[in-house]
């Protein structure tokens, strides 16, 4: 068994973890301060994910760029993969906050969602 | 002159959870002005998550924080929201004079609450030698280059001070392709929110430098390099310690100032270390009737928090205008 300390990104707490762990599999996790503390132990040790925000260009509305985000975490390893994608996205309709701009984003099973209205 | 109840100065979190709170609490005549051509204020660019969590118990980015106060703002009648009115004067009798496009106006108001927010430190202001090329940038101006005006406005990038945007716009700049070549704070530990040290500088391998700082930027019509060396506790530093990094960028993210200008002019008497205004009490100034919120009363980390100190604001005032 091996223990690593990981830092809770869930909240501005920043909590201290200590996760037990033995072949990729979490055992025990001390410091955590509530329950979304445990699930994130387990997922950073297990498949690390992040929510992905940035933004696209819009070709129609007031704005130049979209700002969006993933409705979801997706896995840290596609991160540079959906920013491929994300500069490809030309956006030729105005958009409001939350509109659906890739319903299946990546084939990942995640949205990416306008966060901010493009018209006045 | 016009008359009127309530007059906030600024559109941010902090005028607008102000807004709201001075309606919440009786006041029927408020005028929201705001420079910009939105409200919003600084969120508008923040367009990464962490925000809300406080408030809303929920994650989300900084337009869609704002954009819920937005609505709200919109819905109650009584506040009336002028967008691009820059507010250049006001005087300790709370007259207010403000640019419109193509006119100017004079309103006395009942009471003020001024929420202009803050601006960014300056190299000027930490003294870093060398020579003025262009790719010298404060954090926020990249943040509202790249998130608003959809420029990158460099290649290789080094970030001065580890405070919450830089690590911010290390991550951004690391997403949009660029290489962030180092992250260099002089004090040892991070200014900003350890969540932001891991989400946006471990998560991509980027170098963070605690106890150095650049010593001096080379270049002429473009960053070419930085000299970084080692410091001591007092910040001095250490020969031989000594190294380069070559760049194209350098981004400045070593702390906010409180915008304070206005309240000066009037009278009010400021802090000139911190730049806050001299205060009794949380959104009070040292005129009367004149109360100051969110980043311009003090610099905060967090927005939640600002929308939660303001709506005091909105409370003061209200209690102003009923006790005159
Ligand atoms: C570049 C930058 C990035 C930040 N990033 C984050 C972050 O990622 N997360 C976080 O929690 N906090 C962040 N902050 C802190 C953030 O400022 C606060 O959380 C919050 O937005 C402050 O709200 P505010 O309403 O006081 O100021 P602001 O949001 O700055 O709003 C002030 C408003 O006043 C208007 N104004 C100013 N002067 C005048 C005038 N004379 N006349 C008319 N209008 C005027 C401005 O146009 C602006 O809209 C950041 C701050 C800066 C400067």
């Amino acid at each position: 068994m091996k223990t690593k300390n990981i830092i809770c990104i869930e909240c501005p707490q920043g909590c201290l973890l200590s996760v037990d762990h033995e072949n990729c599999k979490v055992l025990n996790i001390r410091g955590a301060k509530c329950p979304k503390g445990t699930a994130y132990a387990i997922t950073e040790m297990e498949d690390p994910v992040r929510i992905l925000t940035s933004a696209v260009l819009s070709e129609a509305g007031a704005l130049k760029m979209a700002p969006v985000r993933t409705n979801k975490p997706i896995p840290k390893k596609d991160l540079f993969r959906a920013m491929d994608e994300i500069k490809k996205i030309r956006l030729k309709v105005p958009v409001r906050p939350g509109d659906v701009i890739d319903a299946d984003f990546l084939g990942l099973g995640v949205k990416l969602i306008s966060t901010r209205g493009t018209t006045s | 002159m016009r008359e009127r109840d309530l007059v906030i100065v600024g559109g941010g979190p902090a005028g607008m959870a102000a807004a709201i709170s001075a309606h919440e609490n009786g006041v029927k005549d408020i005028l929201l002005l705001e420079r910009d051509q939105y409200l919003g204020g600084i969120l508008n660019q923040c367009v990464h998550t962490g925000f809300g969590i406080e408030y809303f118990k929920e994650v989300l980015t900084g337009p869609e924080y704002a954009e819920r106060f937005v609505k709200k703002v919109r819905d109650i009648p009584s506040i009336e929201i002028s967008l691009r009115s820059f507010v250049v004067r006001l005087s300790r009798d709370r007259v207010l004079t403000y640019l419109k496009p193509g006119i100017l106006e004079t309103i006395k108001a009942k009471a003020v609450i001024m929420a202009t927010g803050c601006r960014e430190k300056t190299r000027e202001m930490v003294h870093i030698p060398g020579t003025r090329p262009a790719g010298i940038f404060s954090a926020g101006l990249a943040q509202k280059l790249i998130n608003v005006e959809g420029l990158l406005p460099g290649k290789e990038v080094v970030v001065v001070g580890s405070g919450d945007i830089g690590l911010i716009m290390a991550r951004r700049f690391t997403l949009e392709g660029a290489k962030v070549k180092a992250v260099i704070e002089i004090q040892a530990e991070t200014r900003g929110l350890i969540r932001n040290v891991v989400q946006c500088v471990e998560d991509f391998d980027i170098p963070l430098y605690f106890n150095h700082k650049i010593s001096r930027i080379y270049g002429s019509d473009r960053v070419e390099k930085v000299h970084v060396v080692r410091v001591d506790k007092d910040h001095n530093e250490i020969s031989g310690s000594g190294f380069d990094i070559t760049c194209d960028t350098v981004l400045l993210s070593v702390g906010l100032i409180p915008e304070n200008e206005l309240i000066e002019m009037a009278g009010a008497e400021l802090d000139r270390k911190t730049n806050s205004p001299v205060s009794d009490g949380l959104n009070k100034t040292s005129i009367p009737g004149i109360f100051a919120c969110g980043n311009s009363f003090k610099v905060y980390d967090i927005a939640d928090s600002v929308t939660r100190d303001s709506e005091l604001a909105g409370k003061l005032a209200a209690e102003y205008i009923r006790g005159l």
